[in-house]
């Protein structure tokens, strides 16, 4: 019997032939990352397990990319960084982006693409749930706790349940052009629950796929752990390995699912009939149309992290703002450092990225997690009260940006946008008609 | 037999409300530090459905670093969300021996098995509208049942299936020792 393109990784990280679903397998494992919330505790199970003079497996193979609590007054969260850039002089670690320097990259999962560490048909684990993301690139990616990352650092093996696949499967020719990838995925989870792929991989293909570039499809994987999903994978083809080329020499082989795999389930979506979708508080799967939620009040807007702070993301939103006032405070934090400096040289209508949104008043941050996941007090857009927030990022449980008083609306760039013009949830078309007459 | 008293919460509770990002700065390691992993443990879930069904029972109370509760009753995909190992570390540091669920987020599941922090049971049906926050209960992994000494009830839980090596061993490293893997 044929198999999924996640069981083959597996089987050939494993020393099988093959595998299926429910198995118990130790994988080799291609690239270990972590960043300054586990990593510092990671690094303390390493040494106590393996002894204070041991080293890591392949220093080659590890990554280190401070990007959760990095402009903050701190003391533990500076403390915790200064823990990794000590570990990484010490093990000789080549991919270690410090902060206050210029490879400080920002954001971890667009950083590892940026910097050529998501290859296809390879496995990485990351000490972040938001590790799926790199599943876009056809690579085996999903997110581990410390002790996980611990013994990777010593052994350089994880064990691993062989995961049930799901398929979705998308038709059309083209993404509607107000519609965004972070609907489809918003629709998705909301039809099949926050736990509705529980301990499986979400495997995206079909000829929409072809409709999606790469960061379309980073934006589908990266939100599949909000559907449980282990993993999140979509086949590689020119457009990955376009991305993929550019970003490393390294050799890769990509794999792709036979044609008898067998999965779990298959649905189907077609892109042309998607609208703009909206997660409501306090859960991503409690779904509605941006229209069924037209006039809600908000305080609050929210453009940044690996879910919805990419270049992309930011076009999308400067081609609704451009020429507006903004109703409520509206925050831009660019992933990475990459997307900052795209910031200044992308244009729309002639001015950049950056000018259009300084000129419709909205505050700027430095490359980082910033108030995604809430994070110290002093951190940059965190909902301190009871905010009413429409946001770009990945959840809306109860406190995830700040305070639990708050309430936070998840959408697409697009739908963020708009909302951010006239102060209440917004239907993204309204804008996108005007455009097009 | 694992003894004590239960904390009940509802569904989804995400790693944000069993310990909330702001507090992640502090050592796992440092005695100090880490006992405020405790003081915070489930300090996120909003107070009206803390302590069900009546609601407005933190698990630690203030000023303290451990709960007088040892058992959590929660809903279905228990611990969703980020990767966080300090959620289940947070949870053993309070005080809770195992918690018992219909059903987990998966890296929540496999960080309180591979860190050996909590063990993660699986009941049959949820029990999160049956048993009251202050029930007694006991959990029998050899009869595979949850007994509520208070309200005189029995339920069954699942057999932990092929991680009960690793839980039984304390953690993978223990585990991978004991199979002459690592040193």
């Amino acid at each position: 019997m044929g198999m999924t393109l996640t069981e083959k990784i597996l089987a050939n990280h494993s020393g099988n032939k093959s595998v299926k679903p429910g198995d118990n397998v130790w994988v080799d494992v291609d690239v270990l990352m972590t960043h300054d919330v586990c990593g510092p505790p990671a690094i303390s199970i390493f040494k106590k397990q393996f002894g204070e003079d041991a080293r890591v497996w392949d220093p080659e193979k590890m990554v280190i990319i401070p990007d959760h609590y990095i402009f903050t007054k701190d003391k533990y969260a500076n403390r915790n960084v200064d823990i990794l850039r000590g570990f990484a002089a010490d093990q000789d670690l080549p991919h270690y982006f410090d902060v206050g320097t210029d490879r400080y990259k920002g954001v971890c999962h667009i950083a590892l693409p940026e910097e050529g560490f998501t290859r296809p048909g390879e496995v990485l684990f990351g000490t972040d749930s938001h590790t799926c993301t790199a599943g876009a690139f056809g690579q085996f990616a999903t997110g581990i706790g410390n002790t996980d990352a611990a013994f990777i650092m010593g052994t350089g093996k994880l064990w691993v349940k062989v995961p049930e696949t799901m398929r979705f499967e998308f038709d059309g020719d083209r993404l509607p052009p107000y519609l965004m990838a972070k609907d489809i995925i918003l629709q998705i989870i909301g039809d099949i629950g926050v736990d509705g792929a529980t301990y499986r991989t979400m495997e995206f293909g079909g000829p929409g796929m072809k409709a999606m570039n790469i960061e379309d499809r980073m934006t589908l994987t990266n939100m599949v752990i909000e559907a449980g999903g282990k993993n999140g994978v979509v086949e590689p083809d020119e457009i990955t390995e376009a991305y993929v080329r550019k970003r490393t020499d390294k050799p890769f082989k990509s794999v792709y699912s036979d044609p008898d795999a067998r999965y779990h389930s298959v649905r189907r979506y077609n892109l042309e009939d998607m609208v703009p979708m909206v997660a409501k508080p306090h859960s991503p799967d409690n779904k509605a149309t941006a229209e069924e939620l037209e006039g809600t009040e908000l305080t609050r807007a929210y453009i940044g992290s690996c879910t919805g702070g990419k270049l992309t993301d930011f076009i999308a939103a400067a081609e609704i703002i451009k020429g507006n006032t903004l109703k409520i405070d509206t925050y831009i934090v660019p992933a990475t450092t990459e997307i900052a400096r795209g910031l200044e040289t992308e244009k729309v209508n002639g001015k950049t990225l950056l000018e259009v949104f300084e000129e419709a008043g909205c505050k700027i941050g430095r490359a980082s997690c910033a108030a995604c996941l809430g994070g110290p007090e002093d951190t940059f857009g965190r909902l301190n009260s009871d905010e009413i927030c429409i946001s770009t990022t990945n959840r809306n449980y109860p406190g995830r940006m700040g305070s639990k008083q708050a309430q936070v609306y998840l959408a697409s760039p697009y739908t963020v946008a708009a909302s951010a013009v006239t102060g209440k949830i917004t239907d993204p078309r309204v804008f996108i008609q005007e455009t097009i007459i | 037999m694992i003894k004590g008293k239960a904390f009940v919460l509802g569904k989804n509770i995400d790693t944000d409300q069993i310990i909330p990002a702001a507090h992640l700065v502090y050592s796992l390691e440092d005695p100090e530090e880490r006992k405020f992993y405790g003081r915070y443990a489930l300090s996120g879930v909003p107070e009206k459905q803390s302590g069900l069904p009546k609601g407005g029972i933190p698990l630690v109370e203030k000023d303290k670093f451990e709960s007088e509760f040892t058992i959590i009753i929660g809903g279905a995909n228990f611990g969703c969300g980020s990767s966080r190992e300090h959620a289940p570390a947070a949870l053993e540091i309070a005080g809770i021996k195992a918690i018992v669920s219909p059903g987990y987020a998966r890296i929540f599941y496999r960080n309180s098995v591979d860190g050996g922090f909590v063990v993660p049971i699986e009941s049959v049906e949820d029990l999160s509208e049956t048993i009251e926050t202050g029930d007694e209960l006991e959990i029998d992994q050899e009869k595979l049942e949850l007994r509520n000494l208070t309200q005189k009830k029995t339920y069954k839980i699942k057999d932990l299936g092929s991680v009960a090596d690793i839980i039984n061993a304390g953690g993978i490293f223990e585990y991978a020792r004991q199979q002459g893997m690592v040193a």
